[in-house]
């Protein structure tokens, strides 16, 4: 298990299962390649026949609707077929075991898995067990990686501000619990990134963070200091069941964006989101809205981001 | 041996389109030989109607066999393909794969009144019913080389010979 | 049965004895001297030293017959050279009944190789609340009490059952463990947990509740036995208590004296244990204490999990290593990086478990019970799955090139395994 699990013995992108041990060729090929498939939801014929014939399953332990349905979206432009299997509803209850689950999907002739399951780890797991013509892509494992966010945010960063060499992003919230914010952090130090600052409560910060090669800021305002980007996280619920957090409304008060603490940031700064937001706990609305925020063209670029890492990866 | 001068051959393309550019005229030009080629005719023709330049890495057939390419450049078509008389150009014609792939992501864009193809060189050896209707020229290439397309720094074209293993 | 060793390099940890010669065995007990012998065993170039004393190995009977049993797993102990083992109570149901405890020791006798050592339940099915009827048990022939894994998180019921123990001499085996920092953790709460984005279990788990045994122990003077460490921090907390003289005695599983969190690699789970792998820092500061004392004993903390078990994500997959076969060669390894002698060595599973647990065997005195193992320190062999005896082929040095190979073992004057 000493080999990159990710890559064949070539060296290629066999799967994509964290954005951390990327090399960073393959990373912007990745960008380069999501840029050419960005033109093809301005056509008439928005699909292009790379994966005709193959079969994409989506298997979400976890439920989501807006990553599944954007996997769906990207596979369904490059043509191929696509299968969406709730697993929470069907076999687990059962008791059928993660890889018999796999086995079974794998006899009906998968191409691609599309994995999301709340243990970390899952997809290396599934992996190590699939046929060799077989790839996964982690659409989210746990708090360890979401590598298509994490390209994706990548992606969004490039088409603003083009050169990572310069930049100083801060990443707000609850990066204990975030695969998002590990998977943008790996990338953003591959890509150069001179300054990747964390910003979150001691509660909210995971034991040795800085070996990712971040800075930790507990004060926002003194985090966002001429930044260049912004990536406000989600703050679930349960974090305030949890004894992390007292109460949403405090939250805010802290760490929540407004445009008062923006204003601190660099004036062309952007301002990005996975989403779903909660407005009004981590992220004002006038933010939220604003001409800093560049949400809703993460979500466009989100889609032409899995159009790459899946064409990329059936390829090999 | 003696390859045709390309730039002799864009003046006698240029000649021959001359007389067919008419207002439903558009350009599409193939990266990356094809590409400056059709950056050179359509200047020189003045046409009017944007040029167009395409890949067609998601329309290879060899996808199975060789996986996506590195650096697919983004296709641009900044007109309505529909109804256009489409002149599709690109360097060399060889197998014909290429222009098969074009013309199939060509149609992913609408429906063309008619497509002609353009190239500045034909070297046989075609493995699908596809022909150009202008030629620069015919050229025999021998086994084992590559006939391709150079622009240099001072924008000059010129045809030439590679082994084929270079990528 | 007259037994005759010759030609041996004899290693008594307990005398410090390294030096050729031979070992005579009469009627289960050594022997000063020999006479004409039943059998003779011809020792060139092999150890000849006390049988291991395994301080935690898991039979998996009662109840857990699917990933393990009692033959295959004494089987798996005396081809590891282990002549004597103590077993933790969490069966399934608990060790916490008299009859359940009888029947093991008879199982265990009846297969005539290792002699196994019941440690009973502390409190009733492990729960935490009340306490087991500990005579009843110490008659059943349980040497010790213990949560094993689980936790005691009322510290009201520790203290009364520690006070209890004391009463009448029962030693108690704790795990330190505080239960609620520990509660969902799988590993080691650093660096590479948030790498891999694991629920961890910080080092102050361990000596937050080390601290509160150790106050206990003051309190009550009973005899306890602090189960696999893990931190430095801990280290030095047994430092201290034993500078105090405080009746307490400690033991690491053999794989925190080799690995560290860096070795779960891409989410290894056969390196899914518990406590978990530390850090550098912890690893090597338990290292050091073993060769210095501190650290009493290394134990292999065998515990055979089926494939299902571990073909699951990391933080699903069940804990534990299996590793009776392996606790000679990766003591030897620990030895051999710490530049101890081989007696120094063999004393960690040997003379020092044996002064743990009470017993006569682990020493080559005269009159001591003939427990004995032969093998070839230098031997190299590669750790496979397949040449595992044991039904758990779950342990994270798969693939690994070790020396020390057991040539045959001997238990009451009788020779249990030989390759």
């Amino acid at each position: 298990m000493q080999r990159n699990p990710q890559l064949n013995e070539k060296g290629e992108l066999q799967h994509l299962l964290s954005t951390e041990g990327l090399p960073r060729d393959i990373l912007l090929q990745i960008l380069d390649t999501a840029e050419s498939f960005a033109g093809v939801t301005e056509r008439e014929v928005k699909k292009v026949p790379l994966l005709r014939g193959k079969s994409v399953f989506n298997l979400f332990f976890e439920p989501s609707t807006r990553t599944r349905t954007t996997f769906e979206i990207a596979a369904k432009r490059l043509s191929a077929d696509v299968i969406n299997l709730n697993i929470t509803v069907s076999s687990a209850t059962k008791g059928e075991s993660l890889l018999d689950t796999v086995a079974n999907l794998s006899a009906m002739h998968a191409d691609i898995f599309i994995v999301r399951h709340e243990s970390s780890g899952a997809p290396f797991l599934i992996a190590r067990h699939v046929k060799p013509h077989e790839h996964v892509i982690n659409a989210g494992d746990g708090r360890h990686a979401h590598p298509t966010q994490g390209l994706l945010d990548l992606f969004t960063i490039r088409h603003y501000k083009k050169d990572f060499s310069r930049l100083t992003v801060a990443i707000v919230g609850d990066i204990l619990h975030s695969r998002v914010a590990r998977s943008l952090i790996h990338g953003l130090t591959t890509l150069g990134a001179p300054e990747v600052r964390v910003i979150g409560p001691q509660t909210l910060l995971p034991a040795g963070v800085e070996a990712l090669g971040v800075r930790v800021f507990h004060d926002m305002r003194e985090g966002l200091a001429d930044c260049d980007v912004v990536v406000m996280l989600r703050l679930q619920n349960e974090r305030m069941r949890g004894a992390l957090l007292p109460s949403a409304q405090e939250y805010f008060k802290h760490y929540g964006l407004t445009a008062d603490k923006l204003a601190l940031a660099k004036r062309d700064a952007i301002v990005m989101h996975p989403g779903p937001m909660n407005r009004g706990v981590e992220i004002d609305s006038t933010v939220a809205d604003g001409p800093h925020s560049v949400i809703l063209p993460q979500v466009t670029f989100g889609i032409a981001v899995r159009m790459a890492v899946m064409s990329i990866v059936a390829g090999n | 041996m003696n390859l045709p001068d390309a730039e002799r051959l864009c003046e006698q393309l240029v000649g021959e389109l001359r007389p067919r550019i008419g207002p439903k005229s558009a350009m599409v030009g193939l990266y990356t030989g094809g590409a400056w080629l059709a950056e050179r005719l359509h200047q020189m023709l003045g046409m009017k109607s944007p040029l167009g330049l395409m890949d067609i890495a998601f329309y290879r057939d060899d996808y199975a066999a060789r996986g996506l390419k590195h650096d697919p450049k983004r296709t641009k078509i900044p007109f309505d393909v529909n109804g256009c008389e489409l002149l599709l150009v690109d360097d060399v014609l060889y197998s014909g794969r290429t222009v098969r792939a074009a013309m199939n992501e060509l149609f992913d864009y609408g429906r063309p009144a008619s497509i002609s193809l353009v190239v500045l060189a034909d070297r046989g050896g075609r493995q699908l019913p596809i022909c150009a209707q202008h030629v620069g020229a015919r050229v025999e290439v021998p086994d084992g080389m590559r006939l391709t397309l150079k622009r240099g720094d001072n924008g000059r074209l010129a045809l030439a010979l590679e082994s084929e293993r270079a990528t | 049965m007259r037994l005759h060793i010759k030609n041996a390099r004899v290693v008594d940890p307990a005398s410090g004895r390294d030096g050729s010669g031979d070992v005579f065995a009469v009627d289960g007990k050594i022997s000063p001297e020999g006479g004409k012998a039943d059998r003779v065993i011809d020792a060139k170039g092999l150890v000849v030293a006390p049988g291991l004393i395994d301080l935690s190995a898991r039979l998996r009977e009662p109840g857990h017959e699917y990933k393990a049993t009692l033959e295959s797993e004494m089987d798996a102990a005396v081809a590891g050279g282990v002549t004597s083992l103590a077993c933790p109570p969490d069966t399934d149901p608990p060790l916490d009944e008299p009859g359940l405890v009888d029947m093991l020791r008879r199982r265990a006798k009846a297969l005539s190789r290792a002699r196994v050592y019941p440690i009973g339940a502390l409190t009733v099915k492990l729960a935490g609340e009340s306490l087991t009827e500990m005579g009843q048990l110490s008659d059943a022939g349980c040497i010790a009490f213990s949560q094993a894994n689980a936790p005691l998180a009322d510290t009201q019921v520790l203290w009364r059952a520690l006070q209890y123990a004391a009463t009448f001499g029962y030693p108690v085996w704790l795990r330190a463990e505080d239960a609620g920092l520990a509660k969902g953790g799988v590993a080691h709460d650093g660096e590479i947990a948030t790498r891999l984005g694991l629920p961890g279990i910080p080092p102050f788990a361990e000596t937050i509740a080390l601290a509160t045994i150790l106050e206990l122990v003051r309190a009550t003077r009973a005899r306890v036995h602090i189960c696999r460490l893990s931190t430095a921090g801990a280290v030095e907390l047994m430092r201290r208590a034993k500078e105090e003289r405080l009746p307490v005695t400690c033991d690491v599983a053999v794989h925190h004296a080799h690995l560290c969190e860096l070795d779960l690699g891409y989410f290894d789970p056969h390196c899914r244990l518990e406590p978990p792998l530390r850090s550098q820092r912890d690893r090597d500061a338990l290292a050091r204490a073993l060769a210095d004392g501190v650290v009493d004993c290394l134990c292999s903390d065998h515990t055979p999990v089926d494939e299902d078990g571990k073909h699951l994500p990391f933080a699903q997959a069940e804990p534990g290593a299996t590793g009776l076969e392996l606790l000679l060669p990766l003591t030897l390894k620990w030895g051999r990086g710490q530049k101890l002698s081989l007696a120094a060595t063999l004393a960690r599973i040997t003379s020092e478990p044996a002064r743990v647990l009470g017993i006569a065997s682990g020493r080559l005195a005269a009159g001591a019970p003939a427990d004995l193992v032969i093998f070839d320190p230098d031997a190299p062999f590669t750790v496979a799955a397949a040449k595992l005896r044991s039904q758990g082929k779950n342990t994270p040095f798969l693939g690994y090139e070790l020396a020390g190979r057991v040539r045959c073992t001997i238990v009451d004057g009788k020779v249990v395994y030989e390759s």
